[in-house]
């Protein structure tokens, strides 16, 4: 009993020390937010790292979503005699939930993994502890821009992962349920508002601040050599994917008090 | 004695419940070199570490170039680092990074320089170490001596007023190990480098290159003081320790 009790603690303190940790470089990050101008071009590089080359993942994703979306609400509609509202039904889930979130998860868990293994690997080669040596802010030269970069192409992978997975949606709602291409859309702006975009675009703001600094943690904080980075990266597309829903849930319940 | 580049006055660090230094006192007087000894887990590391101000000591009070480092935080602590070198045992270069690139890291982070001033200093500094037309190799492209020596024309990169070199001859074969200790030893001859604090396990070296040696047994310094009055210690742990018969 008193073995289990003991488990139970250094699990919580491991728990504490862990959010604690995230919570201090969240702090970290605020305080050292304004980057100076050569600094600048790793946002830029940012930019491409974690928008340009995810932009795959995003459109797969994303338009096979919209696909699966139509097929299945179509099918329950059509049980109504509702199926011409297809589009509103399958572009309200996807702006508001799929798109931010299902964007969130997996470019959030590819680029994530991505920061925590470079950071990780720096820190086993004590290529941090040499900026550092240097006597570079390591926080603005490694994270910020990674923060800031994220904070930009999160909303713009969104918005586009949400018009792909719209033209998915309409590709099966016409050639598969012969709805008229103009109606599909015509519902979709009709019941749709701009709120409805903006929530989903707001949320992935969010998303992905959360995404990069759970990424950065974990390569910073990895421990065990090699064997301990492998372990960080996995803990890192786990940490993400669970962190995104959670906030999903609170930022939802914002959202829809405001 | 002149003026003190670093002073460490009760130094105590643990990592996990382990105690690596337990109360440690230690001077190093400015244009000085002082090689730290000490087994493998001696803490040899960690001292130098503290120095650099890359960990922070549980207790204990330490100044370095004339700064009292303890309380300070990691932004407060980069202008001082700015007057240290670091020459890391695995040399830690950036390793995206090509040769050129690393060496006028710490120019293009902190200085106004031009361009082709920059050059200019990053090829003084690389034929200050005996490497030439290397600009454009990456770390993974040089052997464990290049990379030494890179490591070092970074270091100095700054021209700093105090270098720590943690390890400089481990790894590296005979050869290679002569001509770091040549180098080291030439810098400090050639006055490129003013004050320099040493750790390392190699006893010909230490006693090549330093003014004092400091021995670092059981989380203290044992002994310390020239070379000659090192190597004639009466003293049985250090006795011992000379005898490659003391463990951590």
């Amino acid at each position: 009993m008193t073995d289990a009790w003991t488990a139970v603690g250094t699990r919580g303190r491991r728990i504490a020390a862990y959010y604690g940790g995230l919570g201090l470089l969240t702090w970290e990050v605020v305080r050292n937010a304004w980057l100076p101008r050569r600094y600048v071009h790793l946002v830029v590089t940012g930019f491409d790292d974690i928008g340009v080359r995810s932009l795959m993942v995003a459109g797969t994703a994303a338009v096979f979503t919209g696909m699966v979306f139509a097929l299945q609400s179509a099918h329950y509609l059509a049980r109504f005699g509702a199926d011409l509202y297809v589009g509103p039904l399958v572009a309200l889930s996807i702006v508001r939930e799929l798109g931010p979130v299902l964007t969130a998860i997996l470019v959030g868990g590819k680029v994530a993994s991505g920061i925590t293994a470079e950071l990780g690997s720096m820190k086993v080669t004590e290529q941090i502890d040499a900026l550092r040596a240097i006597g570079v802010n390591y926080i603005k030269r490694l994270i910020v821009p990674r923060v800031w970069a994220a904070l930009l192409v999160f909303p713009l992978l969104t918005a586009l992962a949400d018009f792909i997975g719209l033209v998915g949606g309409m590709f099966i709602a016409v050639y598969e349920r012969q709805i008229d291409i103009y109606l599909y859309w015509n519902t979709i702006f009709y019941w749709v508002v701009i709120r409805d975009l903006l929530t989903g675009i707001g949320k992935s703001f969010f998303f992905g601040v959360i995404v990069t600094l759970i990424g950065c943690y974990n390569g910073l904080d990895m421990t065990g050599g090699t064997e301990g980075l492998g372990r960080a990266t996995t803990a890192t597309v786990v940490q993400v994917s669970i962190a995104v829903i959670i906030a999903d849930f609170f930022l939802t319940k914002i959202f829809l008090l405001l | 004695m002149g003026e003190v580049a670093v002073r460490l006055d009760g130094v105590w660090k643990s990592f996990d419940g382990q105690v690596v230094l337990r109360g440690l006192d230690l001077e190093v007087p400015r244009g000085t070199t002082l090689a730290v000894m000490g087994a493998s887990g001696s803490g040899k590391t960690v001292l130098l570490r503290l120095t650099a101000g890359l960990i922070k000591p549980d207790q204990g009070r330490i100044e370095v170039l004339g700064v009292e480092t303890t309380p300070l935080r990691e932004e407060a602590l980069l202008p001082l680092r700015r007057r240290m070198g670091f020459v890391f045992q695995g040399a830690a270069l950036f390793d995206s990074l090509t040769v050129y690139e690393n060496v006028a890291y710490p120019l293009r982070e902190h200085t106004q320089l031009a361009e082709p001033e920059v050059a200019d200093r990053v090829h003084a500094k690389l034929a200050l170490v005996g490497l030439r037309d290397i600009d454009r190799k990456l770390p993974a492209e040089l052997s464990g001596g290049m990379k030494k020596r890179v490591g070092i024309a970074r270091a100095l990169a700054l021209d700093p007023e105090l270098v720590l070199y943690d390890e400089p001859t481990a790894g590296l074969d005979p050869t290679n190990a002569r001509l770091i200790t040549e180098l080291i030893e030439g810098l400090r001859a050639q006055g490129v480098t003013e004050t320099s604090m040493i750790v390392t396990h190699d006893l010909e070296f230490a006693r090549v290159i330093s003014d004092r040696m400091a021995i670092l047994i059981g989380g203290r310094i044992a002994q310390i003081g020239p070379p000659a009055e090192i190597f004639a210690s009466r003293q049985h742990d250090v006795q011992a320790f000379l005898a490659g018969q003391l463990s951590a």
